[in-house]
């Protein structure tokens, strides 16, 4: 991290108050085909909730749905206590979310990606506006990238970009999809470390899809486990170190067997 | 049926997307560097060849009248047939359909893009509307460069067919009497006929083309596919809108 900052809101003087999350009997249906059903949990304000599960599990499709960019089948999700798809919950709550592939925009240099929320919601003067942007910039220490394109920077450059440009709108709650794929082990470890300290430092609350053991194990709160279309545990993260679920125990330690029919071919 | 239900499907989305946009006119003077960025884009970037083609237009229409016409011997009167054809038809028509081809299509790129790549997931979830920054400025664009681009295509093409009348031997007609022929068979109505059809055709076109590039769904071949269509329903569209626009105007 680039420096400890005291201010109890990441890029402002104001604190926000920490967003409750509340997932209530969710499911999702495309067509015949059902992601997942009856999927209820809860996050607490302040709290870093990860939630884990193998690839094509439904993860994404849930985070969708806490943000409101998608309807849930059945069910709902409530955040503070409203619709997650309402207007009035896009107005009385600032909902940040990191994008898998950050998605930037590529018209706008690093600094205008940033800009962007607060010149929309006239969040200050252009000064103000500067100040906020170079702080949350300086947090991720990508000051000397703001006048980059997006098209010129690396893979944890973007997801660093996006994290700033989530944290340029304070937000009550922040939301990452799978923010260490595609990435090395130090810059995972980096990405980890950044989201403990947002977490630590201004208490947002925290919701992680991903299925990185070890980020799990080492920033969360509480884990989620989806599999088979059902959230099979909720837990803190010790629970994980020795699972007693063969199922969870099989997704966190795999073990290669290489007489496994499907490697005969291979033998050959 | 299905294929029906489609098709108010559609209309009721433009429509949406429509009253969306309408409810954000009060944003526009805080948008205004998007909106003289759109005005660029529809309507400089598309002068050269609005007014290469015009021109060709404008010539192809007084050759042709003066081929026919001379059996007759009133090849006087090719000014009043080129002028109110630009002006009435020819002009707002190949105008919106040159912004189809060179500004549409790159519209309903752009944010099909945009859609696919999550960009427009990501307005969303910041409470930035995209009716409100990506097809707000487009529609004030399109409706303030459309009477521009069409009044020079209009005095282009009126030129292309003083050239023309001028320099073919078989026609041999002065722009003087090509352009006091012009004058004298047309009116104020004709040209604001024009004007209005421009402003429908054009308005209508964009508006597509942003509904279709918003939602989009699916990788790179979409965005293709997209295009394609944008530029398809668009073309059929301006030709549908004229036969009845041209009916209510007459």
């Amino acid at each position: 991290m680039a420096e400890t900052i005291s201010a109890t809101s990441p890029v402002a003087a104001e604190p926000s108050p920490a967003a409750t999350v509340s997932v209530e009997g969710l499911g999702k249906n495309y067509g015949e085909f059902e992601v997942f059903k009856d999927v209820s949990f809860k996050v607490e304000p302040g709290e870093i909730f990860v939630l884990m599960g193998p690839s094509g599990s439904g993860k994404s499709v849930l985070l969708r749905q806490i943000v409101g960019l998608e309807q849930p089948t059945t069910g709902r999700v409530l955040i503070n206590g409203h619709d997650a798809a309402s207007q009035e919950t896009r107005d009385h709550v600032r909902l940040g979310l990191v994008f898998q592939a950050g998605a930037l925009f590529n018209s706008l240099s690093v600094y205008d990606n940033l800009a962007l929320y607060p010149r929309e919601h006239q969040l200050g003067t252009e000064k103000e506006i500067k100040d906020r942007v170079m702080r949350a910039l300086q947090i991720l220490s990508l000051e000397k990238s703001a006048p980059d394109f997006p098209s010129r920077l690396s893979g944890g450059m973007k997801k660093r970009v996006a994290i700033a440009r989530a944290l340029v709108m304070e937000p009550q709650l922040l939301l990452y999809d799978e923010p260490t794929s595609e990435l090395d082990p130090v810059m995972s470890a980096t990405i980890d470390e950044i989201i403990g300290t947002l977490k630590n430092e201004y208490h947002v609350t925290t919701i992680v899809v991903s299925h990185d053991r070890d980020l799990a194990l080492n920033i969360a709160d509480r884990v989620g486990i989806l599999m088979d279309g059902k959230l099979i545990h909720v837990g803190p993260p010790a629970d994980l170190h020795h699972p007693t679920d063969p199922k969870i125990a099989d997704f966190l330690n795999p073990k290669i067997d290489i007489k496994n029919p499907r490697f005969k071919k291979l033998e050959k | 049926m299905k294929q029906l239900r489609a098709v108010f499907a559609e209309i009721g989305s433009n429509v949406l997307l429509l009253v969306r946009s309408a409810s954000y006119v009060g944003t526009l003077p805080r948008q205004r560097a998007r909106f003289i960025e759109q005005c660029y884009m529809i309507g400089y970037t598309t002068l050269p060849i609005v007014g290469i083609l015009s021109f060709f237009i404008g010539s192809v229409l007084a050759l042709q009248a003066g081929y026919s016409m001379q059996n007759f011997g009133v090849t006087q009167y090719i000014g009043s047939l080129v002028g109110l054809s630009m002006t009435r038809e020819l002009g707002p028509v190949m105008v919106t359909i040159l912004v189809v081809g060179r500004v549409g299509s790159a519209i309903t790129a752009e944010l099909a893009s945009m859609k696919v790549y999550q960009e427009v997931d990501a307005l969303v979830t910041m409470n930035i509307p995209p009716a409100r920054m990506l097809v707000l400025p487009r529609l004030a664009a399109v409706l303030f460069m459309m009477p521009v681009l069409t009044i020079i295509a209009n005095i282009v093409g009126w030129f292309g067919g003083a050239v023309v009348c001028k320099f073919t031997g078989f026609i041999s007609l002065s722009p003087n009497a090509y352009y006091q022929s012009l004058r004298q068979y047309m009116v104020f109505k004709d040209v604001a006929d024009g004007l209005v059809k421009a402003e429908i055709f054009g308005f209508v076109v964009v508006l597509v083309c942003c509904n279709i590039g918003l939602n989009t769904r699916g990788g790179p071949r979409e965005i293709g596919a997209a295009v394609t269509r944008a530029v398809v329903i668009s073309l059929i569209l301006i030709l549908v809108l004229d036969y009845f626009v041209t009916k209510v105007l007459m």
